[in-house]
Order: structure tokens, then sequence, then C-alpha cells
């Protein structure tokens, strides 16, 4: 026997603990309500109740919601590569008094918990009339400080002769960072958009507290007030989840590696 | 020339800074001020600020959140991570399907925590959850999980007529609900960062110390464990101010909000129900300057004590 054996035996017990969950959901998805409420349950559905999908859709908005979420990430994510890019490309190339304190502020309040600031942010936002807008779940996300960092680190190791003949070539800042500095990064900025995605989908917090209405609910609030309406309706609540998780698992099996990255380099999740 | 180059540093910069200074240095400052009102400085808003802290100071349950707080990080962060580098040691090594372990470890980290607390509530349903009937098949009699404000010490001590209460409790079978799935959920994350550490780890330093005969677990202790400690240290760090912050699974999961009797009212989710339920928008306030000092102080506190013992090359 192969020596290595009781190692996999570990390993799977420990993948089958970490797939159990998603075999669940997708397994409860699938059963009428009155095979889910059975005890003992049954491991596989007897029918398999693909309407239970469309039933989900049919009771709340979610198509909607998901048109929200990919508004606010698409938003987001956009307004992060231009404020990022342009804020980087300042603090590692440009010369200008404070720029150092400047940083230095910036990543102070990167240090700063999340809920620390829900209260007074609520406040600035009603006073803006924003409250239940778009623009109160893209704006304030709009800079990411850590993104400034990851491209300032990179903006850096790009080598000065490249800047100095652009600059005979009498390019302007503008066009160094759109024709030099963008081709350059393109592994970075891709692992800054990728972020923004996996952070924007499932952000929940945040949304819950700025938006009210039904029709401005993103994704997950939208679940979760689905998981309230039905709170019994399990196979529904399934199907639901099943279908908000679908496209980033989808999209971690192409990307995984730089999904994993860009988590390691951030460390904390929201 | 100079000069136009110090315009145009600015000019990049004004967008990121006015989304800062607005949305985040501001609101700190809103946040900041109120803890100053308490020591009396003058202001329209001084009886309300000093009224906010004193009503926080002896608000029971205030306490009862800072308390299940305290278990719930207590108990996610060292199981997390005692289980992390079981498996990320076990993935230290040339074995078939590595890749394939680890992206299903990571699976959980990158779904919706909203959705996998749907799906945990119905996993941990007292009467028709998959756990309890599991428990079923091995005679076990099933716990009410979510709807269970026991607490776990409570549990294990009322054999030997002991009957802690309150915060000495420990956390509820509720809260351990919500424990686990933690555990589930960031168990991904903490491996692949233990595997980079582990990684650090040169192969002769192993070879050396098994010529010397050492046992599996001797070399964990005096050789893995020293090198990999300051990964150990970032993981606690980022895992407890992660954990310090969970908000969602409580929200979703537990029924009436907050769990039976509140004990899983952690602390930012009795932060949300001041601002966003109550709207005492100023209480809220005095409850994030708090938080905010308790994660600032956890960092400080592990850094001072953890750090020493963190042996870095």
């Amino acid at each position: 026997m192969n020596k290595k054996f009781p190692v996999h035996i570990l390993l799977a017990i420990g993948a089958f603990w970490m797939l159990l969950p998603f075999f669940w959901m997708v397994s409860t998805s699938l059963k009428t309500q009155m095979e889910a409420l059975r005890f003992p349950p049954t491991i596989f559905p007897q029918a398999l109740m693909f309407v239970n999908y469309l039933e989900a859709f049919r009771q709340v908005d979610f198509s909607r919601y998901f048109l929200n979420t990919i508004i606010m990430t698409a938003g987001t994510t956009f307004l992060v590569f231009i404020t990022s890019t342009l804020a980087a490309y300042a603090f590692a190339r440009l010369k200008f008094w404070g720029r150092d304190q400047l940083f230095m502020l910036f990543l102070a309040m990167m240090m700063i918990p999340v809920p620390v600031y829900l209260a007074p942010s609520y406040v600035i936002l009603s006073r803006f009339g924003w409250i239940d807008t778009f623009l109160a779940l893209i704006i304030p996300w709009s800079v990411n400080v850590f993104s400034i960092f990851l491209l300032r680190q990179h903006f850096k190791t790009i080598p000065q002769e490249l800047f100095d003949a652009a600059k005979i070539d009498g390019l302007n800042h503008l066009q160094v960072i759109t024709r030099i500095v963008v081709p350059l990064s393109k592994a970075i900025l891709i692992t800054v958009g990728i972020f923004q995605i996996v952070s924007n989908w499932n952000a929940f917090l945040w949304p819950l507290i700025v938006t009210h209405s039904d029709s401005m609910r993103t994704i997950q609030t939208g679940l979760a007030y689905f998981a309230q309406a039905e709170s019994t309706n399990y196979p529904l609540l399934c199907a639901a989840s099943t279908f908000i998780t679908a496209p980033l698992i989808i999209m971690y099996f192409f990307v995984q590696k730089q999904i994993m990255e860009s988590y390691a380099h951030t460390g904390l999740k929201e | 020339m100079s000069h136009r180059k110090d315009f145009s540093g600015y000019l990049f910069i004004l967008p990121a800074l006015l989304v800062i200074l607005v949305f985040r240095f501001y609101p700190i400052l809103q946040a900041i001020r109120m803890s100053f009102f308490k020591w009396g400085m003058a202001g329209p808003l001084y009886t309300v600020g000093l009224k906010n802290f004193s009503r926080l100071f002896i608000d029971p349950k205030f306490y009862q959140s800072l308390g299940n707080t305290f278990w719930y990080v207590v108990f996610v962060v060292p199981l997390t991570i005692i289980i992390s580098i079981f498996f990320a040691q076990l993935l230290n090594q040339k074995i078939r399907g590595r890749g394939a372990y680890r992206t299903i470890y990571y699976l959980p980290v990158v779904t919706s925590i909203v959705a996998i607390s749907v799906v945990w509530k119905w996993i941990f349903n007292p009467d028709r959850g998959i756990l309890n009937a599991t428990f079923g098949i091995f005679g076990i009699e099933g716990l009410k999980w979510l709807n269970d404000a026991r607490g776990v010490f409570e549990i294990m001590l009322a054999p030997l007529n002991i009957e802690p209460s309150g915060f000495f409790a420990g956390p509820s079978i509720a809260l351990l609900a919500l424990i686990i799935m933690a555990v589930w959920h960031n168990i991904g994350y903490c491996v692949i960062i233990a595997l980079a550490g582990l990684q650090n780890v040169p192969g002769q330093y192993y070879e050396a110390a098994k010529i010397d005969g050492a046992s599996t677990w001797k070399i964990f202790r005096h050789v893995t464990l020293p090198i990999i400690s300051p990964t150990i240290f970032y993981l606690i760090i980022t895992q407890s101010i992660f954990a310090f912050n969970t908000f969602t699974p409580v929200y979703v999961m537990t029924q009436p909000p907050g769990g039976p009797l509140g004990t899983t009212k952690l602390v930012v989710f009795y932060l949300y129900e001041q601002a966003f339920k109550l709207w005492n928008l100023g209480y809220a306030n005095a409850i994030a300057f708090v938080i905010f000092i308790i994660i600032f102080l956890l960092t400080q506190f592990q850094r001072r004590f953890i750090e020493r013992r963190v042996h870095y090359e």
C-alpha cells in the first residue's frame, strides 16, 4: 500500500466536510418542499425540481437584484481602476510637497474597521440625498487604498529609462499612464479588478444600510430578504443561494490563482 | 517645470483624496469627536455625547455583546488556525491531487456569507437538519443549535454540579453553531497562507532532523513551528480582526435577531441594531468608538505579547 495513503484519507475527509454544505445546498435546491421536510432526509433528490430556480426568480425580483449588483460592481471596479491608477502613479512617480504624508494618511484609513464609520457615513450620505441610490453604493467604495498601495509598489519597479524616453517624445503624464504604465501592469490590474468583483458581488452590510427600497436591493440583500420572507421554504432558498454563488464559483475555477493572490495580499475580507 | 509637476501630482490624487476625506476621514473624526465630549469639550453636542457614553458603560446588552464577541473570537481564531496548519502540513508534500484539494478547501472563501448562512441555518435546523439526522444515525440526541441559549461550559460542568452563568457560561450552543460555520468558512484562506509559510522551511532542515531521529511531533515543534511563527502571528491578527467584525451570520441565521436570549448578538450586530433599527445614531457612534479602541488594543497587545515569541529569520 502507498505510504501516502493515510495522508490522502485525511485530506479527503477534510475535502468532504468542505464540500458537504455545497452538496447539501444543490441537493436541497432540487427537492420538492415535501421531500426537503422529510426526516431523516433523503441524500439525493428523488425528482429533479429545476422549476425551483424559476420559482425563486418569480417570488422576488432576483433579475432586478442581479442587474443592481452588476451596475454596482461595474461602477466601483471602473472607478477604482481610475482613482487607483492616477493616485498610485502620483505617489510612485511624481514629486510634490506632502506626498509621503498623504500616502501615510491613505494607509492609516485602511486600518480603520468598517463598523467604525458606518453610522457617520450614513448621516453624510443622507445629507447628500444619496440614500437608496446607486451613488451611495458606488461612490464611497470608488477608492481602494490597498489597490493604490499595490499599484504604487508595481509602478516603482518600471524602469526609469521608459519614462525618460517618454519625456523626450513629449508625452504628458496621462499619455505615459495609458501608453506605458497600464500596458506594463496588466497582471496587477487584473488582480485589483478580480478583488473588486468578488468583494462587490458578496457585499452585504453596506448595501443593507444605504438602500431601503426593493428595487435597489443587490443579490445579497435580496437573498437575505428572501430568507426572511420564505424562512421555511428551503428548496427555494437553496436554489436562490445556488444561483447567487454560481457566477463567482465559475469565475473562481478560471482565475483561482489570481483570487488567492488578491486575498493573500489584502488579508482582510469584508 | 517643477511647478507644473507639483500641480499634476495633486491633481492625480485628488479623486482618491476627495473620497477618502469625505467617506473615511470625516466619518472617523465624527466617531472620535463623540469621545471627546465625554471629557467635557464645549459644544452643542456636549450633553448628548456624555449621555451616550455613560449609558454605554451601564448597558448590560452592550456588555453581553462584548462577552459574546470575546467567546466567538477566542473559539474561532485558534480552531481555524490549528486545523489550517494541520491541513497545510498535509498538503506541503508531493502528493497527487494537491491542487484539487487546495481548490476545494478555498471554495468557501469566495462564496457569499449570506448564501452560506442560509445553507448552514438549514444544516443546523433542529427538526429537519442533516446535522441532527447524522447524530440520529449514531443514536445521539440532536441539539437545538441556533435555538439553544445554554452555555457550552454550563452544559459541560453540569455533571459536576457547577452552574456558571452569564459570561462564564461560555458561548451558547447557538453561538457555537456560528463558530462552527466561521471555522469552516475561514479554513481555506488560512490553509493557503500557512502553506506559503511552510514552503519557506528549507528541505534540508527536515532531512537533518530525520537523520537525528526526531519524531514527527518534535520536528514540527522545533523545526516547523519556529519558522512559520511569523505566518501564525499574521493569521492570528487578521483572523481576530475579521472575527471581531462578524455581522452577516448573526443577521441571517439567528431568530429572534441576536439569537436566543441575545446569546449570538455580536458587538457589530449590536451597533447595527442601535444605529439602523432603533436609529440611535449617536449611541451607535459611541459603540463604534469602543470597537475601534478594542481592535486597536487587540493589534497592539498581539504585537507586544506574541511578537516576542515569534522567530524571524
